[in-house]
This record gives structure tokens, sequence and C-alpha cells, in this order.
């Protein structure tokens, strides 16, 4: 079970991969692109993770207890918040998309040009 | 490219990067087994350098600032762009969300759901801003508590309407706040040069108590311009959402 996190990552990759391929519809696959970033913060808070340490925080335990690395932690939080902006943006491009061809099926979107 | 050709080449590509990902994880320490110098040495000295108890926001708001400043400025080009893709195209007019059909009225909010709002609007509010101010103490900052602070806008948008929520976050406010976060997050880096000193150094009375709210210098200031920062970009992305579904219709409609 040494490993068993990283397979975690990796299923959700690869669910969220799967998702975004064979979507038919846009907002579907911004979902999916969401479930693909997940994965990353499966996989920082994992790589980071340090077996019987506490949380990074010396507000109520003594300095210097063992604790999980925080720069990873640090990295997830950066995740989250551009995963957010990125969200954002692609839901307002596929608002546009479909005013502009009134479908919002990638299938379709792809042979509509103009 | 049809749908089965497309699964082909998917199932292609998943097969190459799980190979490469199996090689990669077989020289991956395993899990809970963690060597990483950087993050111990941090783990070591923040307390004593910076008298922050919060080791993430110490390391997000000063000993890797810089790279937050970046951060910061990603969330800031997604609200423009929001609001730059979203902006009234040529051929579409605003409609004023007062309902143009007044003998097909939507169904009127539930008591019960403008009660819950309402009721949670206060804590929520509180809960924000404490989670912005308390960057240095605990698991909390001003991404955090930016995002809490946008959400009771949107109760106010779910107790009432969307005039309500226009009146109680007006888009040249917002984006003053926001503009008055990023820019300040930026100031109070640059403030150090003149000092001569690097950018982003830690130049404010670091306090006596760890973790205490007046402790840690610039980290908890910058905490609460990026709160302010993030609360107003989501404000300004939401009501740009929702201003679509509910103002901006097109030509002739």
């Amino acid at each position: 079970m040494e490993y068993f996190p990283f397979v975690v990552v990796a299923w959700i990759l690869a669910v969220g991969l799967y998702g975004v391929v064979t979507s038919r519809h846009l907002v579907h696959q911004i979902i999916c692109l969401i479930v693909v970033q997940s994965s990353t913060y499966v996989l920082l808070l994992g790589v980071g993770y340090v077996t019987g340490a506490v949380a990074p925080y010396y507000f109520d335990v003594p300095n210097h207890t063992p604790a999980v690395d925080p720069v990873v932690q640090a990295l997830a939080l950066t995740d989250v918040v551009v995963e957010a902006a990125v969200t954002a943006l692609l839901l307002s491009f596929a608002i546009q998309a479909h005013k502009r061809f009134g479908t919002l099926d990638p299938q379709e979107l792809a042979s509509l040009k103009g | 490219m049809t749908p089965a050709q497309r699964r082909w080449v998917f199932g292609l590509a998943v097969a190459g990067l799980a190979a490469f990902y199996l090689w990669g994880l077989s020289g991956l320490p395993g899990f809970g087994d963690y060597p990483g110098p950087y993050g111990f040495a941090v783990l070591h000295l923040a307390v004593q350098q910076t008298n922050a108890t919060g080791i993430v926001s110490a390391i997000n708001f000063e000993y890797r600032g810089f790279d937050t400043v970046g951060e910061e400025f990603i969330l800031f080009a997604a609200a423009a762009g929001t609001a730059v893709v979203l902006r009234r195209l040529r051929g579409e007019r605003e409609r004023s969300p007062v309902d143009q059909a007044a003998d097909h009225e939507g169904p009127p909010t539930s008591g019960a759901v403008r009660m819950l709002a309402l009721l949670f609007t206060g804590p929520v509010i509180v809960m924000g801003w404490w989670l912005a101010t308390h960057a240095q103490t605990n698991p909390s900052g001003g991404f955090q508590g930016g995002v809490i602070l946008a959400t009771a806008f949107v109760l106010v948008y779910l107790a009432g309407e969307f005039l309500v929520f226009k009146r109680f976050s007006p888009v040249a406010l917002t984006d003053a706040v926001e503009a008055a976060g990023a820019g300040g997050f930026a100031a109070v880096g640059v403030a150090a040069v003149p000092m001569g000193v690097a950018f982003l150094t830690n130049y404010l009375p670091l306090g006596q108590t760890p973790g205490a709210v007046s402790s840690s210098g610039t980290i908890a200031l910058i905490s609460f311009f990026v709160g302010l920062e993030v609360g107003a970009a989501f404000i300004l992305i939401i009501g740009e959402l929702l201003e679509q579904t509910l103002l901006i219709r097109q030509g002739d409609r």
C-alpha cells in the first residue's frame, strides 16, 4: 500500500482525461478538466506527507514538532486559485461559443468555421 | 476525427502516460517517507524568522512571496478576461432586470431559501474576515477568506434579487477594491526597495507572541490585501456571469 495515494492520482487523472476526450458538452468538458486538475492536489499533498507528522501549524503544538512538508501545501493552494480563475474564464468562453454557434457540442463546434 | 478514432488516439496516449508514470513512480520515495530538505528547513526556521505559526502562510506571503504576486495577478487577469469576454457584443442589448412579461413571472424565491441565506450572510462575512486576517496564526489566509467573503454576496443574491446583489456590490466599487488589493500587495513589496532591502522583505515589526494577530509583520498585511483582491475578483466574476443570464439578450429576442 506504499504507493496507493499515487495510484489514486493516476486514476483521477485518467478518469478526467477520458471525460475530456469523450465529452459531448463544453460545460461537461470543463468540469472534466477540473477533475484532471484535482489529481494534482492529491499528488502534491501525497508527495509531502510524512508518517506520524502534524500539520505545519505551530499554534497549539510545540515548535519543531515533526510536520508534513509545507511547501507542497502552499503549491496546492496556488493550484486551487489558478483552477478557479481558469474555470471562470473557460465558462465565459463557453457562454460566448453558445451565443455564436448555438451549440456546446465540441464535435459540432469543430465542424463550424467563422 | 470520429469518436472511435479519437478513443484510439486517447488509448495510445494513456498507455504512454501510464508507462512514464510507473517509471517515475519507481524513483519516488514511498508515501509518508518524504525526504525534501527545503520544506523541513523552512519548518525549522519559520517561527523564529517570521513569528508566524501558520507555516504555509509564511511560505506563501514571505519565502515564496514573489510567486504569490504572480498568482494574484493571474486571478486579476482572469477577472479582467472574464469581463472582456462577457462584454456586451454587437447586436446585444442590456435589458433591465425587471421582468418584461409581467403575466409570466417565475416562481418567487421560497421563504426557506431567503431565511437561510439571510441567516448565513452575517456569520459568513465574519468568518471570511477572520480567515483573511489570521493567515499568520492558523490554516487561513487571504485566498480562503476572500472566497468566503465573496460567498456572502452570493447569499445576498439568493435571498433577494439581482438588483440587490448589484446594489451591494456596484462594479465601480468592486473594481476599486480589487485594484487596491492587487496594488496593495505589490506596494507592500516595493516599499522595501527604498529601504535598501530586497523586494518583499519583511520590514515590519514582527510582534512579541508568535501567531498573535499583531505578529509576523508583512505576512499579515499582505494576506489582508490578498483577501480584498480575491473577494472582489470573485464578486466581479460572479456578477459578470449572472449578468449574462439575466440582463443580456440577443438582438430582437
